[in-house]
């Protein structure tokens, strides 16, 4: 299989067929779903196999499988959502700093460096603490904290494109700055963009984790796949696996973005080093 | 000139500090949450929030709470926990003792590690041992770290019931049986970190290998080993102390949920709790402290990495 | 002189048979040295000359049993000294370098490990070899040092590399080569990277030591005015094969092959200049009394350019002269802090954002790297398609047709409109630039060393085009050079500038003409001539006035 010319490793077709499984799930849940999320089908914890529940059931006795499903749909929507917002804002304001300089990139990156020079996960607590969970606040949180990194690439790129002579070339023609930036800059940026989306996806989807993990992400009665890790935890206790199982759910998505990321990466000569 | 750029990197740190007190506090204090209605929760009534705003000294303008917040915290006061009404200070004293505790087992084993078999991976570039190296490191780097505890929970204690699953840990212990306790948690941010730091250490060092330096050592027929020592490793010695202290500061964040998932009495967990119960002053002690580390760490990160390069070492 | 016992007789270094190749990105193979047979005897240099991609370079290292990232030897023997280093295991290969085959490579700066003194790493491969000890070695550098001209020679090894400047750099990288005395030095261009009057320096400096020790060597570069000067016998490689070997004189004067000659004739610039530009008595641009600068630092200081319709006029300088600034002045890249830029009598405004269409259009530029030039993600096409559009408005049918009008006048032809950038070599690249700039319809065309990043014959014939052009539309050329070859071939009027002045201009025959000014001397005598007894000559010159100014 190819992609734009170029040859798709095993790795990468791996990650691919993950990526594929797990946006279908999440878009397929009501469908294909065989119960209801919410409904208590079963006794509590059975194993995986057990009664007909493929991957057994949870603390409420409701079906494990029915949870992953719904579960894959909150946390990748959440996921998804804040990583475009985050690119939106990044990557506009990146570019901008990168092209217009001056007063306007220095306001904007000494904000961003604050910004940075606190952990994400403690930002985001702080703001939950003043603000509260709820959806609309986590996508928000996640929105902002991502796009600092969005704007230290994009403005990074954006200034290794427009040095360039092309760019100059434009610049001397008379060309605007809109025109520069969407004609001149912005495809020469996309191949590392790309990249980093896929990064900022699974940043955006381990961190929500975290967060429900830590009971302060997607409050019940919503699936998500982190808090299940947090509600089954106990079951380990008894010898069980349930939580393990939301918790791969989770381990496998990202490591299938991150083995596509890492073969784009590739193309363009770079490791995942170099963006971090 | 080396002194002037380290003082440089030292005012700046002490700048980035400040400016991070100001960003926590302005999160906590003047996003639109309201702190007494947070408080009351359901029995908020027009009366009793302003009883509490008044309590907790709202109605003071927000600069002046601000600097009597920072004076405090300056001092080791952090002011009254809105939770149980006691000091916030000496609850967090024993509790980041024992989370600085965890951190540098960790870091005490994952360091050298790490270093050594990135050496060993860029060195032996493209060998077998280097492709697994880096596919196992990027599964490990994807992974939550609650995924890699509670694997560790699910085979090493509850399977083989070598470990305890629970980290009880006590002050009062000795210091082996405190090791005996926190083993799965080290051994969680060990891997945590491992992979990552891995990963960084094998990326910087074949950058320097591939300097037309190296070659030309190659070709005054230098030995290999004596390359990496001799020509690789001292302008590599920059870029890995920066690599070392960014996932010590990686290692900072990831203890919260280690502590978590083990219910180890660190500073982490206590500020989880702090946020569910949604207490300010604590959260706020806590984030400033986490936040202080993490800025001290990145700042030694580059004084190191100013202090270990030539350039600057010896100008002209 | 040197430690092993010489072989009787027969060359000291002979190839067979040489094959190399490479794993491309497909994972084909690329072969990069196709049957070579090469002899070098005792004593003796051989230039190994040719364009990027010839496999110089990898010839030369295959005779230490090393290949670059990636290369192998496929096939052949090399045999030094009456042994196959082929069959050699790693530790006997390991001895030969650094002790009886030693390299010296174009960039000294990246060359040396910035974390270790000068000394350090000169003395490493003789004391590693066991040749002599630290300080036998350390006196080796500084006897070396001193043969070599470097300035203080006696403490100049404790220095380290980013202390010392490019040329300096180069020396003592030769001293770091012959410390051991080897049999064979490898010169890889070694002054390309230099400036072309510090160049003849190194050059001179290198040589005498090879003679003094009685070294041979194998002399890497594309120049082959600089090879003859050192040279016994050059090889001209192409592709990775042989073209043509012979002693120097003989490559000079009568090449055998095309290949050869055409080398030969582009050094030498058969590019007629054209009749020259009409005098007016208002000049098309000028730039008076410029000075300019980044910050703090100046860059220009006072300088007077005029470039009358239809002339070119060549601006030249070394490195750090403020030729490039000057053109970022003219452009209205980097407004002026004292002066004007003049079009047609009217002062245009300083900055580029304040001009006016009309009046970028009028000035055009063409840039030293092609590579970066152009968009990599914009075919040529749209390349050609938007400066008609954006000046002249045009679309549809005439714009299609003026874009092919365009190709055909850079000699591509319409074929070429669907291409990206990646799918042209660096002449084509240059010509799609050279259309860009002529969609303008402009007046003026900056040229910023058009050609340096270009192979001889390439550059040789964009220079053609540019003349064409410029007898057709009546262009005027304001062209940036460090290369008074260049300058001496096609100006019509010449600018010498040195450190943001301008040391001397007017007509390119009574600039070039003596008595010159002493600097635009030095930078005449500085270029390499297509003869064997060049260098010597420059360096007699040098010494007799030396001697008078006693």
């Amino acid at each position: 299989m190819r992609v734009s010319g170029h040859r798709l490793s095993i790795a990468a077709l791996v990650g691919l067929a993950i990526i594929f499984v797990n946006v279908a799930a999440a878009v397929l849940a009501p469908w294909i779903a065989p119960y209801s999320p919410t409904s208590t089908v079963g006794s509590v914890w059975l194993p995986p196999g057990e009664e007909g529940f493929l991957l057994g059931t949870d603390q409420n006795g409701r079906d494990m499988l029915t949870r992953m499903l719904y579960g894959a749909r909150t946390s990748i929507g959440i996921a998804l959502t804040a990583t475009i917002l985050s690119f939106l804002l990044g990557s506009v304001l990146g570019f901008l700093a990168a092209t217009v300089g001056g007063w306007l990139d220095q306001l904007l990156s000494r904000i961003v460096d604050t910004l940075m020079a606190i952990p994400v996960l403690i930002l985001a607590l702080l703001v939950l603490t003043a603000l509260g969970s709820s959806i609309p606040v986590l996508i928000g949180v996640i929105a902002v904290l991502d796009s600092t990194r969005v704007f230290r690439l994009s403005r990074a790129v954006g200034m290794d494109i427009a040095v360039m002579e092309y760019v100059e070339a434009a610049r001397l023609r008379g060309e605007g700055l809109w025109w520069i930036i969407r004609r001149e800059i912005l495809p020469n940026a996309l191949p590392p963009l790309i990249a980093e989306f896929g990064l900022r996806f699974c940043f955006a989807f381990l961190l929500i984790s975290s967060l429900s993990f830590l009971g302060l992400g997607v409050q019940p009665p919503f699936a998500d796949w982190g808090g299940m890790v947090r509600d089954n935890a106990q079951a380990l206790e008894f010898g069980l696996s349930a939580p393990l199982i939301p918790a791969a759910g989770i381990a496998v998505l990202t490591i299938g973005v991150n083995l596509v990321v890492d073969w784009m990466l590739g193309l363009q000569g770079r490791t995942m080093e170099d963006s971090r | 000139m080396i002194l002037s750029l380290v003082a440089k990197r030292l005012a700046l740190g002490v700048l980035t500090l400040w400016l991070v007190s100001l960003l926590i506090f302005a999160i906590t204090e003047i996003l639109p949450g309201d702190v007494a209605t947070a408080i009351l929760g359901q029995a908020a009534t027009p009366e009793t929030v302003a009883a509490i705003r008044n309590q907790l000294g709202l109605n003071e303008p927000a600069w002046w709470r601000y600097l009597q917040w920072l004076t405090g915290a300056i001092q080791g006061d952090f002011g009254i926990s809105l939770a149980n009404q006691r000091p916030v200070a000496p609850q967090i004293l024993g509790r980041l003792e024992n989370t600085l505790f965890l951190a540098s087992v960790a870091a005490v084993i994952a360091v050298p590690l790490a270093i050594s078999l990135g050496l060993i991976a860029a060195i032996k570039q493209h060998s077998l041992l280097d492709r697994t190296i880096s596919l196992t490191t990027l599964a490990s780097i994807s992974v939550p770290e609650f995924f890699i505890a509670y694997l560790l929970i699910f085979f090493l204690a509850v399977q083989a019931g070598w470990f305890p699953s629970m980290a009880r840990f006590d002050a009062d212990m000795g210091f082996l049986e405190q090791l005996g306790v926190i083993v799965l948690p080290a051994l969680t941010l060990v891997l945590v970190v491992l992979a990552h730091m891995m990963r960084m250490t094998r990326a910087t060092v074949l950058n320097v290998m591939a300097q037309p330096f190296v070659e030309m050592a190659e070709l005054k027929g230098v030995p290999k080993w004596r390359i990496v020592v001799q020509h690789a490793l001292p302008n590599a010695l920059a870029p890995i102390i920066n690599v070392v202290a960014l996932n010590l500061a990686y290692l900072v964040v990831g203890v919260i949920v280690v502590e978590v998932v083990f219910v180890y009495p660190g500073l982490g967990q206590f500020m989880v709790d702090a946020v569910a119960r949604r207490d300010i002053p604590t959260v706020q002690a806590c984030g400033l402290i986490f936040a202080a580390v993490y800025v001290t760490l990145n700042m030694l990160a580059d004084i190191g990495a100013i202090l270990a390069n030539p350039r600057l070492r010896h100008p002209r | 002189m040197s430690a092993a016992t010489p072989s009787k007789s027969g060359p000291l270094l002979t190839m067979r048979g040489l094959h190399i190749e490479a794993t491309g990105f497909d994972g084909h193979p690329i072969i990069i040295v196709d049957g070579i047979d090469l002899d070098l005897e005792r004593g003796q240099v051989l230039g190994l000359i040719g364009e990027s991609g010839a496999g110089k370079s990898t010839i030369a290292l295959a005779a230490m049993g090393y290949t670059r990232g990636g290369a192998r030897i496929t096939g052949g023997d090399i045999v030094f000294d009456g042994r196959n280093v082929l069959e050699m295991p790693y530790h006997q290969r390991r001895k030969l370098r650094g002790d009886r085959i030693s390299y010296v490579a174009q960039s000294a700066a990246a060359s040396f490990n910035p974390a270790k003194t000068l000394m350090h790493q000169i003395i490493e491969a003789p004391v590693l070899h066991g040749v002599m000890s630290a300080e036998e070695a350390s006196q080796r550098a500084v006897d070396l040092f001193h043969r070599l001209k470097v300035p203080d020679p006696d403490t100049f090894g404790r220095r380290y590399p980013h202390q010392v400047s490019g040329g300096q750099l180069q020396r003592a990288m030769t001293a770091m080569a012959m410390v051991c005395e080897p049999d064979v030095l490898i010169l890889d261009e070694p002054t390309t990277a230099l400036d072309v009057t510090t160049q003849i320096e190194v050059l001179a400096a290198v040589r005498d030591v090879m003679r003094e020790f009685g070294t041979a060597g194998l002399y890497i570069t594309h120049d082959l005015a600089v090879v003859a000067q050192i040279s016994d016998r050059i090889m001209v490689l192409r592709d990775g094969r042989t073209v043509e070997v012979g002693e120097t004189q003989q490559i000079l004067e009568a090449p055998r092959e095309t290949y050869t000659r055409d080398l030969v004739a582009a050094r030498r610039f058969h590019v007629k200049a054209g009749e020259g530009g009409s005098e007016t008595p208002q000049a098309l641009l000028e730039a008076r009394g410029i000075d300019a600068g980044y910050g703090s630092v100046k860059v220009l200081k006072g300088v007077d350019v005029a470039v009358h319709p239809r002339e070119t006029v060549a601006v030249v300088g070394e490195s750090g002269s403020g030729k490039s600034t000057l053109a970022r002045v003219v452009t209205g890249l980097l407004p002026p802090t004292r002066g004007q830029v003049l079009f047609q009598g009217e002062a245009l405004p300083p900055a580029l954002g304040q001009r006016s269409r009309e009046q970028l259009r009028r000035i055009q530029m063409i840039y030293q790297m092609p590579d970066v030039a152009l968009n990599p993600r914009h075919r040529v096409y749209d390349t050609l398609a938007r400066p008609l559009q954006f000046y002249h408005g045009l679309r549809g049918k005439e714009l299609r047709e003026e874009v092919n009008r365009l190709l055909d006048d850079i000699e591509l032809g319409g074929d070429y409109a669907q291409r990206f950038p990646g799918e042209l070599s660096g002449g084509q690249k240059q010509r799609v630039c050279i259309a860009r700039a002529l969609a303008a319809r402009p007046d003026v065309v900056i040229c910023d060393e058009p050609t340096s990043a270009l192979d001889q014959l390439v550059a040789e014939s964009i220079l053609e085009l540019l003349q064409r052009l410029q007898d057709e539309r009546g262009l005027a050329y304001l062209f940036i050079t460090h290369d008074l070859g260049l300058v001496k071939a096609i100006a019509d009027r010449v600018v010498v500038m040195k450190s943001g002045e301008v040391v001397q201009q007017g007509p390119k025959a009574e600039v070039f003409s003596p008595p010159a000014h002493p600097y635009t001397e030095l930078l005449l005598a500085s270029v390499p001539e297509m003869r064997v007894d060049w260098l010597d000559d420059v360096l007699e010159t040098r010494a007799g006035q030396e001697l008078a100014e006693r």
